[in-house]
């Protein structure tokens, strides 16, 4: 018990710290009145109690973090706060179910960015700022922000960031301090986020607009305060700006760290996880508008490469925005969206996924099989970069492949089991455990998740959640070993 | 001159061998009692038990009026804190440590007089590795040594029956090769010297040492031989420190395997090289040899630690298939034993690896010192200085200077220019002149040649 003190202490304190966002949209609803304040007082009124509740009332059982510690904080902090978050969306839409507000609140947290709201279009800005900042919270972590603005959390801080950074090597070694590490990187995100706010609003979004993109593009998030996404604007430019800044938020941050602390570009070009990326993005891309274009979907190539050039990189990137309804498209493109979604991004970047990193390990893995039967007494590592790894790292990725395929599965297997066919079904999960929105089929890029009942949407929260916290992290706490003393 | 060695390892021992013939008052210091007795009993020089970095172990070595300081123990800060304790305490004028870890070789400070004021850093490793990484390129060559910075080399070839110049006289090479500049400097014929002159008719099975620029070499060697076709598969016995240097050496351009026996060291191995393979197990393992394809190689290379384990590697790889061995064998009377024999070329390390050491240490401007045929002749490039009144060669034509018996000059170097010596070529101050000793007895002769000597002056 004494463990679940120290643990609901700084849960308390970050709740407390999460009612302070709500600040932002309030303010923004009372500068543009847009009749939604009232929802934001009460939201931030009960939060604030319910984390301060917490925070004082154990505080006697405050103290280091210890390892273990750091799995039980960052699952709890990723189920509490999605329903705190849920208080806004339900008092300014009284229609709107807990699940449903549940649902679009875990989607924006994980930045998954599937939405059982329709119409988007009429929502007040505010609303729609919020369900944003959701996103854009989420994107590099809330432990990232709450370590690196309070560094109550010490050495425990460390543990913290392990569970909920993203890949399978989480010792960045970019500063000494966890504090300093955790700033240095909310920096680069923000700074990221402010460029990608002025190149949208000069590529012709307006201010606010702008803002609820950035935030949603950096995070890889994908929401929209838009039912037709980016066909709302229709706007190459606005497309091509988006597509760079995706890219950006698909790459590991400590690299941009990095290369804004050398003031160079090496960084990228020692990051073999970044070339591959980039490599395979690329190459999709063409091979994608190729077959498009050859299937005669699009009439001429430079539209086919447009329309494929946009998708594929939200889709890859596990962003989730469309500027078109793909879902129409031959099967093939929006499964090798799909399929790419579920690796291409970089390890401690803010996109979804197994990361590039594991696929590459995996990949080498396999090849390192294959010439140990070739010569069984040989001594063939797996390196990368020039680097050798573990083997331990590699077991843990094997083990981890193997968790997220039989999570794919299980996941699977429910929802058909509810009655959904096997497209939408399959698709839906692999969209959501790799935090990317939309699916095919009934969940497609010009549907919504509004359609599916309590059940299917609270196995997609689910999965949406396993895959933002990369599966282990949550899963850990189902062993008996963990709460043992 | 008195010397003080640190270190009585492999290169301790055969610096000190070298040098103890020379004149030198020669003291050795180490930690292993047993490793100095034997040196002593062996060699006539004096040995001091202790740690070669404590400022007491030296001055009882007698640091205080020594020479020159050899730093050649197995750690490099050993070496380092030697030599600067022997320049600030001691004054020794010159120091020289065998460096390992290219850090320290990074920055010029490291080892300059503000760090640890070393004169001159050698790593008989990396001269090894560079030794038989040439071997590779030139495979039908014995040994292929580079001077005046690479612009001219010196290759020792064994003449087969089916190279056009065997059974004619050596005048007949420029008609053979007219655009090539070449010239041969010496002939071992059943391991007698013989020095060349235009008439001289070269037979099968003798050793051939030309000079040439590098590009030439192959040019030359087709004259002797019957080319083979160049080498791509390359097995390494042995992941040591020589193995590794090697095996990166070489993995760019060839296909590299290395056998190493350690576990342990198979990991370090693996995580240190790029493309070879690494593979565990005993270098005299048939199966192993057999499932890695030793038909296959074209070269095999046993450079472990043991002369034995080289020995019988080579010879089991060569009975296997391998299509030419080498083999590093540190004892010379297993070497004298082996050469021409089944294993292709013997590498005596200790005779490969000093020469630039040795070079350092003689007097004369002597650039470098190359032992030939594992130290029974060497070829040492030297500078001349000063002019016809204060120095015995220059200003004179070749066919003036009073050449010991068995010495020849080969080539000059002037201002980036190969010349290959005739007896009318006059030799000129600053240029680098390529001398090649057969006896090495005459070797203080021909080094006193190019000294300015003092009653010159």
């Amino acid at each position: 018990m004494q463990r679940l003190a120290g643990v609901v202490n700084l849960l308390g304190v970050i709740v407390v710290i999460f009612a302070l966002t709500m600040l932002l949209p309030l303010g923004v609803s009372l500068y543009l009145a847009d009749g939604a304040e009232s929802a934001y007082d009460t939201a931030i009124v009960v939060t604030l109690l319910a984390g301060g509740v917490a925070w004082l009332s154990t505080r006697a059982g405050k103290r280091e973090l210890q390892a273990r510690d750091g799995f039980l904080l960052v699952t709890l902090a990723w189920t509490v706060l999605p329903a705190f978050a849920t208080l806004p969306l339900l008092s300014y839409l009284p229609q709107l179910s807990f699940t449903d507000a549940y649902f679009e609140a875990m989607a924006g947290l994980t930045t998954t960015g599937a939405t059982a709201l329709v119409g988007l279009d009429h929502l007040p800005p505010s609303i729609n700022l919020w369900r944003c900042l959701l996103q854009w919270l989420g994107g590099l972590g809330i432990l990232v922000l709450v370590v690196g603005i309070l560094p109550l959390l010490g050495v425990g801080g460390r543990q913290a960031l392990r569970a909920e950074t993203p890949g399978p090597m989480k010792d960045t070694k970019l500063t000494p301090r966890i504090t300093e590490t955790a700033k240095g990187l909310w920096l680069v995100y923000a700074l990221f986020t402010v460029a990608c706010v002025f190149a949208l609003r000069w590529a012709g979004m307006s201010w606010l607009d702008a803002v609820m993109h950035a935030f949603t593009t950096m995070s890889t998030g994908g929401f929209s305060p838009y039912d037709a996404s980016f066909g709302h604007w229709d706007s190459p430019a606005i497309e091509a700006v988006t597509i760079v800044f995706m890219m950006i938020a698909g790459i590991n941050f400590a690299t941009h760290f990095q290369a804004l602390r050398k003031r160079s570009t090496s960084p990228y070009g020692l990051d073999a996880e970044v070339r591959a990326f980039i490599a395979v993005i690329v190459v999709s891309i063409f091979g994608v508008a190729l077959f498009l274009y050859d299937k005669g979907v699009y009439a001429d190539f430079g539209t086919a490469l447009r329309y494929t050039a946009f998708n594929l990189v939200s889709m890859a990137t596990s962003t989730g925005y469309s500027n078109t309804n793909f879902g129409v498209w031959p099967l093939f493109a929006p499964l090798w969206m799909l399929f790419l979604a579920s690796f291409v991004s970089c390890s401690g970047s803010t996109g979804g996924g197994i990361k590039m990193l594991r696929a590459i390990l995996m990949f080498k893995q396999a090849f390192r099989e294959l010439a140990r039967i070739v010569h069984p007494r040989g001594y063939i590592p797996v390196k990368l970069a020039g680097q050798l790894i573990e083997n331990n790292i590699i077991f843990a990725v094997l083990a981890f492949m193997l968790v997220y395929g039989s999570a794919i599965i299980a996941i699977t297997m429910l929802l058909a089991a509810t009655g959904l066919d096997l497209v939408t079904a399959f698709s839906a999960v692999v969209a959501c455990i790799n935090n990317t929105g939309p699916g095919l089929g009934q969940v497609g890029p010009s549907a919504s998740y509004a359609g599916l009942s309590d059940f299917q949407a609270w196995l997609l929260v689910c999965a949406m959640l396993l895959g933002r916290l990369e599966l282990l992290t949550v899963l850990v706490l189902f062993t008996p070993a963990f709460w043992r003393k | 001159m008195k010397i003080i060695i640190l270190g009585a390892g492999q290169v301790g021992v055969s610096v000190a061998e070298s040098l103890v013939s020379e004149q030198n008052d020669i003291t050795v210091v180490d930690v292993d009692a047993a490793r100095l007795r034997a040196l002593h009993d062996r060699l006539d020089l004096r040995t001091i038990l202790g740690s070669a970095s404590h400022p007491s172990v030296l001055s009882e070595a007698g640091a205080d009026d020594a020479d020159l300081l050899i730093a050649v123990t197995q750690s490099d800060e050993t070496n380092l804190v030697a030599c600067k304790l022997a320049a600030r305490m001691f004054n020794v004028p010159r120091r020289i440590a065998r460096i390992r870890a290219t850090d320290f070789l990074d920055d010029v400070k490291v080892l300059g007089p503000e760090g640890f004021d070393v004169d001159l850093s050698i790593c008989p490793e990396q001269v090894l590795t560079e030794y038989i990484v040439k071997l590779v390129e030139f495979p039908e060559a014995l040994q292929v040594l580079d001077f005046a910075g690479g612009q001219v080399s010196l290759v020792g070839v064994r003449a087969y029956k089916g190279g056009p110049l065997v059974g004619n006289q050596l005048k007949d090479i420029r008609r053979h090769i007219p655009n090539v500049e070449t010239r041969v400097v010496a002939i071992f014929r059943q391991d007698r010297p013989i020095v060349p002159d235009g008439n001289t008719v070269i037979e099968a099975g003798d050793e051939v040492f030309c000079l040439a620029p590098e590009k030439n070499i192959r040019e030359v060697m087709r004259e002797l031989r019957r080319m083979d076709r160049p080498v791509k598969r390359v097995m390494i016995a042995g992941g040591g420190n020589i193995g590794l240097r090697l095996a990166r050496a070489l993995e760019d351009d060839y296909s590299v395997r290395v056998l190493e026996h350690n576990k342990r060291r198979c990991e370090i191995l693996a995580a240190k090289v790029n493309h070879a393979l690494v593979l565990n197990g005993d270098a005299t393992d048939e199966e192993l040899l057999e499932q890695e394809n030793i038909g296959e190689m074209d070269l095999f290379i046993a450079v472990t630690n043991n002369d034995e384990n080289n020995i019988m590697s080579s010879l089991l790889a060569k009975r296997m298939g391998a299509r030419r061995v080498v083999a590093l064998i540190n004892r010379r009377s297993y070497v004298d034993l082996l050469q021409s024999g089944e294993i292709d070329i013997a590498i005596s390390p200790a005779q490969a690896t000093i020469g630039k050491l040795l070079a350092h240490v003689r007097r004369g401007d002597v650039v470098a010192v190359h032992s030939l045929r594992r130290g029974a002749a060497e070829a040492l490039e030297a500078v001349v200085h000063g002019d016809r009144e204060s120095c015995r060669v220059t200003g004179r034509r070749i066919e003036e200077i009073d050449l010991p018996p068995g010495t020849t000059i080969g080539a000059l170097v002037r201002e980036n220019e190969v010349v290959m010596a005739h007896h009318d070529t006059r030799i000129e101050a600053e240029d680098h002149v390529i001398v090649f000793v057969t006896d090495k007895k005459t070797l203080p002769k021909v080094e006193r040649l190019f000294q300015v000597g003092a009653r010159f002056l």
